[in-house]
């Protein structure tokens, strides 16, 4: 805090309301998501754009559940979930877990990868280096410092608000585009809707809220400040999701709707608007694909540890926590290493993320609402009935639309169609 | 059988026959009435057709992984428990304090010894299992024969916690009571090595630590604490008389810094519960910008009058017993109380003890600096004269306190 006193006003209110809320947030829109995005204004322009208040909401209620049992319980959801569910549950929670964040590692890498290949480095230079900085930042620095560092790189999300502006888009039709929602019968359309919403909300959020609010010594008492920080970080993310949309429906679709391979594709696209948007877009990319490399196989890590009861925690020594350290460090090796390996079916992995997710979701979000309305372990502050009745209908939709796209990332798997 | 060991995993399921040998159901848990016997197992749930079963540890005939046979089949539904520490309901996937290996730990399985006594048997709770042996027993409960477990484990380092190093935390006080909990265990540990136990904890589960731990013990633990919100949420957390307890108890510098950043009402429902003069000591530090040599300094010091002698020092030290521990520096006061000098304590021991302080001193201008004085340069005067206690005096050169370096060590380490 003592560091943050010294600072200009604005810059106090501003530290002062980000936190483990808004980080969550803002991994949230990590290489896959933006690739997503990207996709998403690229293929169809300014008309998915209606769906990003819904996905607000959606993430609001499933993340304000976490961050409240954080609160009230100062336990973490694997915690609650072995202390509620048994061993069994949790371990096989904790598989899918570790599988899918896995998957979401590598897809991490390979943005970082992608991003500084634009930059004419090579992904055999930038890939380990990028694995060992995200090792050494998290082992050997303190939790503070690193978390300085993260609220730091949220910042820079900026950028896509600036590249954005910089191709000057049709700010008219974006504004009108997010009010109006538009179905269309096409399976690209739906699937790129169940796609965005899947990209947006992810099970491990869930864990790395709750254990970030515990870690943070968050209370009851303080709950409604968290309360806010947790809404106005969904809405920052759906904000920057915006300009990213916007951006490549400018740059992208309104010279010809096509679909775009990767996120790097998309800044590619920015290229002829000015050097700048191009490279900010690049440089949104590059943060926002470290920043999940980093949080990622922590936030696993500590969940597992936590769950099955070893021994976890960066101020641990290796010889203290050794699965902790194996875990954490395994996820960091394993995904970056598979970047490096010519002709790995990255693809497929991707895919595979995308089921396991899938499974893992329903799952998690079952757990979180049983957890919180057990009165024995939230008090007075379970849900009401209204809120309860809100958050299974949004758990239904959540459900209904992973169902659909772990059929889809099945079909692909096995039957990869004329992409 | 071959081992007279038996897991927790293995009970559970474990079928049990009446006298005839007829199936009358599977157990379901297993208590010990910690007020009766601490170790033996003393009912054993067992799950019928309809209803759930006591079955009394005297019921029992013979154990072993092919079931329960029992010698008596007057059994008695099962109801209240609320003197009963269950197995799987209290224990089995909850957290303990390890008191000897100093961590939390997660209960994964039990071990029991199975003993032989007045021709029955009997099961003792032995260890509390945790790590990945007992993982690997609970992943293969009901699914592999327990014969076959057994075996397959071997491979794996097991990893246990002997039962009397096992302190549960129960955050219900009067079942703490009814189950004979206390923290006996943990008052013998160092107070750093509870700070970092009950850092790991949920907010409950402290407040139970806190409220059953001796006040002193419970002081020294919260000074070791590293953030002082955590050490305001925690006293908060506890009723107003207890936090007292435990304030009175911690020197006045720290109660005061966890003081200020409590609410205004909940830190004077604790100053209106304490001793006066505690009292008086904090609310005078509380007085002071936390960042200020006044808000860091500590009111409890060694004064001595410079005009004395070295058994007068003595004396004062005598009467200020509870400071010794970590006395480094006596100070010499003039008659209106305005420090004077400073020496080391162990120049005290040098000359003989008629000897006059005020010579032992020096002749160097003692360091001291203002109430109002910066957290910076506090710092950087205690670095630069290597100094054990910093003097912190008022505008008229009265002292009023002392920073310790080891007030400065923590200070440096919050950056």
């Amino acid at each position: 805090m003592r560091l943050v006193e010294r600072l200009p006003r604005p810059l106090i209110v501003f530290f002062t309301v980000i936190g483990p809320g808004f980080i969550t947030a803002m991994v949230d829109n990590d290489a896959g998501g933006i690739y997503t995005y990207s996709q998403a204004g690229a293929r169809f322009g300014y008309m998915l754009l209606w769906t990003l208040p819904p996905i607000a909401l959606l993430l609001v209620i499933t993340q304000e559940m976490n961050a409240r049992m954080g609160a009230v319980t100062g336990k973490g959801l694997s915690d609650l979930i072995r202390e509620e569910f048994g061993l069994r549950a949790t371990f096989g929670l904790m598989t899918l877990l570790v599988v899918a964040n896995l998957t979401n590692v590598m897809a991490n890498f390979a943005g970082v990868a992608s991003a500084l290949e634009l930059f004419r480095v090579s992904k055999y230079v930038s890939v380990p280096l990028a694995a060992a900085a995200v090792w050494f930042l998290v082992v050997k620095g303190t939790y503070h410092s690193v978390e300085k560092i993260f609220l730091f790189a949220c910042v820079t999300y900026i950028a896509y608000i600036v590249a954005a502006v910089l191709i000057s888009p049709d700010w008219e039709a974006s504004a009108l585009a997010s009010v109006r929602p538009v179905i269309r019968w096409d399976p690209l359309y739906l699937t790129l809707i169940v796609g965005l919403v899947g990209t947006s909300v992810a099970p491990w959020m869930q864990f790395y809220l709750q254990a970030a609010v515990v870690e943070k010594g968050v209370t009851v008492k303080e709950y409604a400040e968290s309360r806010i920080e947790v809404i106005v970080g969904c809405i920052v993310m759906v904000v920057v999701a915006f300009f990213i949309i916007v951006a490549c429906a400018a740059a992208i679709w309104q010279k010809g709707p096509r679909d775009i391979t990767s996120a790097a594709d998309a800044a590619l696209a920015l290229r002829p608007f000015g050097e700048y948007a191009y490279l900010l877009f690049c440089a949104g990319l590059l943060n926002a694909s470290l920043f999940a490399a980093s949080i990622l196989p922590l936030s696993t890590a500590y969940s597992v540890c936590e769950g099955l009861g070893f021994e976890s925690g960066v101020n641990k020594r290796f010889r203290e926590a050794p699965v902790f350290y194996w875990l954490y460090t395994g996820l960091i090796v394993i995904g970056a290493a598979v970047v490096l390996i010519p002709g790995f079916p990255l693809v497929r992995m991707i895919l595979l993320s995308q089921v396991v997710n899938g499974v893992l979701l329903p799952l998690v979000l079952v757990f979180t609402l049983r957890l919180v309305n057990n009165a024995n372990l939230m008090h007075e502050w379970t849900n009401s009935r209204f809120y309860n009745a809100v958050a299974w209908i949004a758990v239904f939709i959540l459900i209904a639309m992973t169902v659909v796209l772990v059929g889809s990332s099945v079909r692909e798997m096995f039957f990869p169609g004329p992409a | 059988m071959a081992s007279s060991l038996l897991f927790l995993t293995e009970l559970m399921g474990m079928r049990v026959f009446d006298l005839k040998g007829r199936r009358i159901g599977r157990v379901r848990d297993a208590c010990v009435s910690p007020r009766v016997d601490r170790i033996r197992i003393d009912q054993f749930l067992v799950g019928g057709e309809w209803n759930w079963w006591t079955v009394r540890h005297d019921q029992v005939s013979s154990i072993s992984l092919d079931g329960i046979y029992l010698r008596d089949e007057q059994l008695v539904p099962y109801h209240d428990d609320v003197w009963m520490l269950r197995m799987v309901r209290d224990l089995l996937d909850q957290q303990i304090i390890d008191a000897k290996g100093r961590k939390v730990v997660r209960v994964n399985d039990v071990t029991f010894d199975l003993k032989r006594l007045n021709a029955h048997d009997e099961l003792h709770v032995l260890e509390v299992d945790v790590g990945m042996r007992s993982i690997f027993r609970r992943l293969c409960q009901g699914i592999v024969p327990p014969r076959a477990v057994r075996r397959l484990m071997a491979g794996i380092a097991p990893n246990s916690i002997r039962w009397e190093f096992c302190n549960i935390i129960e955050p219900d006080p009067q079942r703490r009571l009814r189950l004979k909990i206390d923290m006996k265990a943990l008052e013998s540990m160092h107070p750093a090595d509870l700070a970092d136990i009950v850092e790991e904890l949920s907010h409950e589960d402290r407040e139970a630590v806190f409220e059953s731990l001796d006040s002193e013990v419970a002081a020294e633990a919260l000074s070791e604490v590293d953030d002082t919100k955590t050490q305001a949420a925690i006293l908060e957390s506890l009723d107003a008389d207890r936090a007292a307890d435990i304030v009175e108890e911690m020197s006045p510098d720290e109660a005061a810094d966890v003081l200020a950043e409590m609410t205004e009402a909940s830190s004077e429902a604790i100053l209106d519960e304490m001793e006066a003069a505690e009292k008086t000591d904090v609310e005078e530090l509380l007085e002071f910008d936390e960042d200020s040599a006044g808000g860091l300094m500590n009111s409890e010091y060694i004064a001595v009058p410079d005009t004395g002698t070295v058994a007068d020092a003595m004396r004062i030290i005598r009467e200020n017993e509870e400071q010794v521990d970590t006395l480094t520096t006596v100070f010499l006061t003039d008659g209106a109380g305005r420090l004077t000098g400073a020496l080391p304590v162990g120049r005290l021991f040098l000359v003989d003890q008629t000897a006059l302080v005020k010579p032992l001193a020096g002749e160097d201008e003692v360091v001291a600096v203002p109430v109002t004085e910066r957290r910076k340069r506090v710092e950087e005067l205690v670095d630069k004269y290597n100094l054990m206690t910093l003097p912190v005096v008022d505008e008229t050169g009265v002292l009023v306190g002392a920073v310790t370096a080891d007030d400065v060590i923590s200070m440096l380490r919050q950056d």
